[in-house]
């Protein structure tokens, strides 16, 4: 037998196999990268055929389209700015989970939610979540501040990604059970979330807590104003060291002196970091602004 | 080394579920009911970190052998982790006001039996 797992022999309208021509041309390829990169600053190697192939296969199904290639000749001719935003959408990566790394909403809640609000006094806290993805983060973020018994009138969240479709998704603030399954400890999930047949919806006074907006990163901020805290976590790892740093320190900018930034728990902050100062606090770290 | 007993008539999810386990260090003893579960829990004199229990089994389902071991102090301290298929709202109440910890709703994956057990502080984050 030369293929022992049938459903390996499965095949839709135009796959290959292994070693015939590679499905999207070489120039096709150089098309997707250059056109990813300038569309969202996402930088794709030279070995993520299979990447494309996957992420892209389904909108050449849904459009009839015959391959990747046919697909391409189409948003080159930039008659299609819908066809456009899809194939941008269908790149990013939109991975997240509700309280990602737990260590750092338990620091929060206990040391610097209450001092930021403090420090606050009577104007509002601000807090972002850039590249909020389906929304998950600022949704944590939303109750890590309920269960801090901050009053949520005194606060404002704003969630932001490039991506309009997760955009979108993370207003609605309904999750499917596997969603809710990541993450969201059960007894906050009992109490923030009401089951709506199959799915979860989050209660109107946590929803209501946070804004959505569509918005690039390596776009201007002044729109957004200024913040106490910034969440900007596994998003910076997609992008060339020259995006990082630009972005990084047009984060400065946005907040308030003793405000603060978070990045993702494998991300840190070395080339720009005279604008920052570290912060530890247990094993998670922030980066206060000077 | 850390103990954990997994409760569940199935045969591949416990072999599943013990799997995950194993790879994050414990050791896993296994029950097919709620009245196995108990035998197991005597004979170990309640020894385990953590307990992952099924509903729907022969004999002694789930929430009984949750008001079961209520009955004995002894076992107050083992956190319990729900692995279900029943998601409904009564139910989940119902399990937590019985002493469940966590709750995993089938069909589960790996990294979300994963994150449970970092909520439940059984795993470290790297
Ligand atoms: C992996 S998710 C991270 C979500 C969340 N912050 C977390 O840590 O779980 C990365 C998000 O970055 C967004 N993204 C990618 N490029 C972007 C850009 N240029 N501007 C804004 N968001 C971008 C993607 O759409 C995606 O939703």
């Amino acid at each position: 037998m030369t293929n022992p797992n049938p459903i390996s022999r499965l095949e839709y309208p135009g796959s290959q196999g292994a070693n015939a021509a590679p499905l999207i041309s070489p120039r096709n390829y150089t098309f997707l990268q250059t056109y990813i990169y300038r569309e969202s600053g996402i930088v794709l190697d030279d070995d993520k055929q299979y990447l494309f192939e996957s992420r892209l296969r389904p909108i050449v199904i849904r459009e009839g389209l015959a391959s990747i290639d046919a697909l391409c000749d189409l948003v080159a001719t930039g008659r299609s700015p819908a066809l456009a935003t899809r194939v941008i959408d269908a790149m990013t990566t939109n991975e997240t989970l509700f309280f990602r790394d737990t260590a750092i909403f338990e620091v929060m809640k206990t040391t610097v939610l209450p001092e930021l609000i403090a420090a606050a006094g009577s104007r509002k806290l601000r807090i972002w979540s850039a590249a909020s993805s389906t929304g998950q983060e600022a949704y944590s973020l939303a109750i890590t501040l309920l269960e801090a018994r901050i009053d949520p009138s005194r606060v404002e969240i704003i969630g932001t990604d490039l991506c309009e479709q997760v955009v979108e998704r993370a207003a609605t603030g309904k999750y499917v059970q596997f969603e809710v399954g990541r993450g969201m400890p059960i007894l906050l999930l009992m109490k923030y979330f009401t089951k709506v047949g199959l799915d979860w919806q989050i209660k109107p006074e946590v929803r209501n807590m946070v804004h959505f907006q569509k918005l690039d990163l390596r776009g201007s901020f002044a729109a957004l104003g200024k913040f106490d805290l910034v969440l900007c976590r596994n998003v910076l790892i997609y992008f060339d060291a020259t995006t990082k740093e630009q972005i990084i320190a047009s984060i400065a900018k946005t907040i308030l002196p003793g405000g603060m930034l978070v990045l993702g728990c494998a991300e840190t902050l070395i080339s720009v970091d005279h604008k920052y100062e570290r912060k530890v606090f247990g094993h998670s770290t922030f980066y206060a602004v000077r | 080394m850390k103990k954990a007993l997994v409760v569940d008539d199935s045969r591949a999810i416990r072999t599943m579920l013990s799997r995950i386990l194993v790879r994050y260090g414990f050791e896993v003893a296994q029950a097919g009911d709620g009245s196995e579960a108990l035998v197991v829990l005597e004979q170990h004199h309640g020894d385990f970190d953590l307990l992952c229990v099924d509903y729907n089994m022969p004999v002694m389902n789930g929430l009984e052998l949750l008001s079961e071991m209520r009955e004995q102090p002894r076992f107050d301290d083992i956190p319990i982790m729900m692995v279900t298929t029943e998601t409904q709202i009564d139910f989940i109440t119902s399990a937590l006001a019985l002493g469940a910890n966590e709750y995993v709703m089938k069909p589960f994956t790996d990294v979300m039996v994963l994150e449970k057990l970092q909520t439940l502080g059984l795993v470290p984050y790297e």
